[in-house]
């Protein structure tokens, strides 16, 4: 178990600049997940860690070492990819060990290391089988294992379940979520999957275009994203925006739509009077309410039912909205409805697309 | 099955047949005349098997002609350029699949340039440029000469089989504590078997028919690889058809062996279970 600093770590690719100045620490034991869209770099960082991909500018620092330079072999670091990487001519348990075989560690102790990662990853049965005669989880589990044989410092997961199916993906979601509870081993995890980052993470890094964007808890992150990117980014379905500018009128904080609707604010911003907004509201927050000042009339364009809830694609002013709601009343929603937003629900972003600071305490 | 499916097949397994058989007949051809006594040569018309089978050709090339010399030069040319350039164009072709280095645009095509020309244009620079070195009229000169030759396509085709092999295999195996050589012995080259049999073969082949650079760099039978000691067998006034034939059984038998020794390695599919997709 170590601690891992990486600061301001830029990585080019020829002229191509892929990430621009990361800065990121990990505490001893703690479970990382970097999120982001495809392309925007996370398996190229969990790389450079990993010492696979050099470090064009910057520091990486495991346990307070500087190990920019350092092999692969002599970090210490486990490593699970997206697409398993098991060595086909070896079979189970020889997989698992080949970490502790090529650095010549005591018989007694591989074969203890192997039987003991196996029942932990319900591997024994299949110890003596090739990867081909494994089906997609098993390895996957047999990828873990190789991962935990060997006691690393840290580990690095490159979206380990995205290859599997949902139900799967869900049972090794909380198997991993064991394991760390167990080895307590510092982690970096990255995935597409929010429920993942959500369930796994104690913090969630979120990038974008090599950029982070948002260090935080997963709650820090839903209910107080830094800017336009994390919000959409973050929560599903994703969080509808619409654009007005800021007012005060009477004493009280508004954002006035387009179409002349004030809708009220819980507090006070550091903005100015007029000053060009985005009004953001996550589906699950709007409220559909009888006709009010200060609700809003939307067509209904189409009714989705997940089961659990409905998801209501809506036309506001013509921009597409959704509303995800418990109410199975909205099954029968009529041609049009109408939704109000709760104020301290409400997410306000200047023109830059950063976080409003609000000026009285308070959820906005 | 249905009706179409079955005459498909049909239709499938005649085509190959006809393929096979017309493949195959020479070497048939071969066995028969090698087996026909020199009474019956001519004699008997065309016919699939002659009435009467004899082994004397073979007894009298195998005893009383330069043949074995040839059987042992060629064994030794065509052994030592297999070996040699397998093991060179699997570390070349590694190269080229794993790493980026300056002038590999270069190098990849200089290599390709080499095999643009026809040999014979080569032929006279060679045989100037070893005979002073003393490599005319040497096996050692043979093996120098083929190895350079087939370096360049034995590359190529061990590079293939590299770029098959999962680049996450080995950066697994770093990452696992082995060196860039360890993943390399221990991970890429288990899995490269079928690429090195088949270079190997490839190889052994090519050496072992190659007519050209031993007949014009070879004089004397000491020397002579089977391919020129065949030739031998051709007199001014005739040639002795049956003994040539069963010189040339005896030669497809070391080629045989040969595949019949690497043909387990040759089956696809040792990569499964690797990755997934
Ligand atoms: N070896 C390379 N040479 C050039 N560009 C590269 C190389 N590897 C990655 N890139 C580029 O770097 C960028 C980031 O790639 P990276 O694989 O880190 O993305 P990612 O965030 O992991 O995406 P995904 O979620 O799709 O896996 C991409 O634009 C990619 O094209
Ligand atoms: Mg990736």
């Amino acid at each position: 178990m170590a601690s891992i600093d990486i600061r301001n770590v830029r990585k080019n690719f020829g002229i191509v600049s892929v990430l621009h100045g990361v800065d990121l620490s990990l505490e001893n034991g703690e479970f990382v997940v970097l999120v982001g869209p495809s392309g925007c770099g996370k398996s190229t960082l969990l790389r450079m860690i990993a010492g696979l991909e050099e470090v064009t500018e910057g520091e990486i620092r495991i346990d307070g070492i500087r190990v920019n330079e350092r092999a692969p072999k002599d970090r210490d670091i486990a490593m699970v990819f997206q697409s398993y990487a098991l060595y086909p001519h070896m079979n189970v348990a020889e997989n698992m060990s080949y970490g502790l075989r090529i650095r010549k560690a005591a018989r007694e102790k591989i074969t203890a290391a192997v039987s003991n990662a196996a029942r932990k990853l319900e591997l024994q049965p299949l110890l003596a089988r090739r990867p081909k005669a494994l089906s997609g989880g098993q390895r996957q589990r047999v990828a873990m294992g190789r991962a935990i044989v060997r006691q690393p410092k840290a580990f690095l997961f490159d979206e380990p379940l995205s290859n599997l199916d949902a139900r799967l993906r869900e049972q090794m979601r909380a198997e991993i979520k064991k394991l760390h509870r167990d080895l307590g081993a510092t982690s970096i995890y990255v995935t597409h999957d929010q429920i993942e980052a959500m369930t796994l993470a104690d913090r969630i890094v979120a990038m974008h275009e090599g950029v982070v964007q948002q260090v935080g808890s997963p709650l820090e992150l839903y209910d107080r994203p830094a800017n336009l990117f994390v919000a959409g980014f973050i929560g599903s379905p994703a969080m509808n925006f619409l654009s007005a500018r800021y007012e005060v009128s009477g004493g009280t904080a508004g954002a006035r739509l387009p179409d002349g609707t004030l809708i009220a604010l819980s507090s006070d911003y550091q903005l100015e009077e007029g000053a060009a907004v985005t009004l953001g509201i996550r589906p699950e927050h709007v409220e559909m309410s009888p006709a009010s000042e200060s609700s809003l009339r939307a067509t209904v364009d189409l009714i989705e039912p997940t089961g659990f809830g409905i998801i209501l694609h809506l036309g506001l002013h013509g921009l597409p909205f959704n509303v995800f709601t418990l109410d199975r009343a909205a099954l029968t929603a009529g041609p049009t409805v109408t939704v109000a937003f709760p104020p301290p629900h409400l997410h306000l972003f200047d023109e830059t697309g950063k976080r409003a600071a609000s000026l009285q305490k308070g959820t906005g | 099955m249905n009706r179409y499916s079955t005459f498909g097949t049909a239709l499938h397994r005649l085509a190959i047949l006809c393929y096979v058989v017309f493949a195959l007949f020479p070497l048939f051809w071969l066995l028969k005349v090698s087996v026909t006594p020199n009474d019956l040569l001519y004699s008997e018309g065309v016919r699939m098997w002659p009435s009467r089978m004899s082994f004397e050709h073979f007894r009298f090339v195998l005893a009383h002609s330069a043949f074995p010399v040839f059987f042992r030069n060629s064994m030794i040319v065509a052994g030592a350029t297999a070996v040699i350039v397998t093991l060179l164009a699997s570390l070349s072709g590694y190269a080229l699949s794993r790493f980026t280095f300056r002038g590999k645009y270069w190098l990849v095509a200089l290599m390709l340039l080499t095999q643009m020309f026809p040999l014979v244009m080569l032929v006279a620079p060679i045989f100037k440029m070893l005979s002073p070195l003393g490599l005319t009229n040497s096996l050692t000169g043979l093996v120098v000469v083929y190895t350079a030759f087939n370096i360049p396509f034995a590359t190529f085709l061990m590079q293939s089989f590299f770029d098959g092999i999962p680049k996450e295999l080995e950066e697994a195996a770093k990452i696992d504590g082995a060196t860039q050589f360890m993943a390399f012995r221990q991970i890429v080259l288990p899995l490269t078997l079928p690429g090195i049999a088949a270079t190997l073969g490839f190889v052994f082949t090519a050496a072992w028919s190659e007519l050209l650079f031993a007949l014009m760099l070879i004089s004397g039978n000491s020397a002579a690889t089977f391919p020129v000691g065949l030739l031998t067998f051709v007199s001014k006034f005739s040639v002795d058809f049956g003994q040539m034939m069963a010189a040339g059984v005896l030669a497809l038998i070391p080629a045989c062996l040969f595949f019949l020794f690497i043909q387990r390695y040759l089956v696809q599919g040792l990569t499964a279970g690797a990755v997934k997709g």
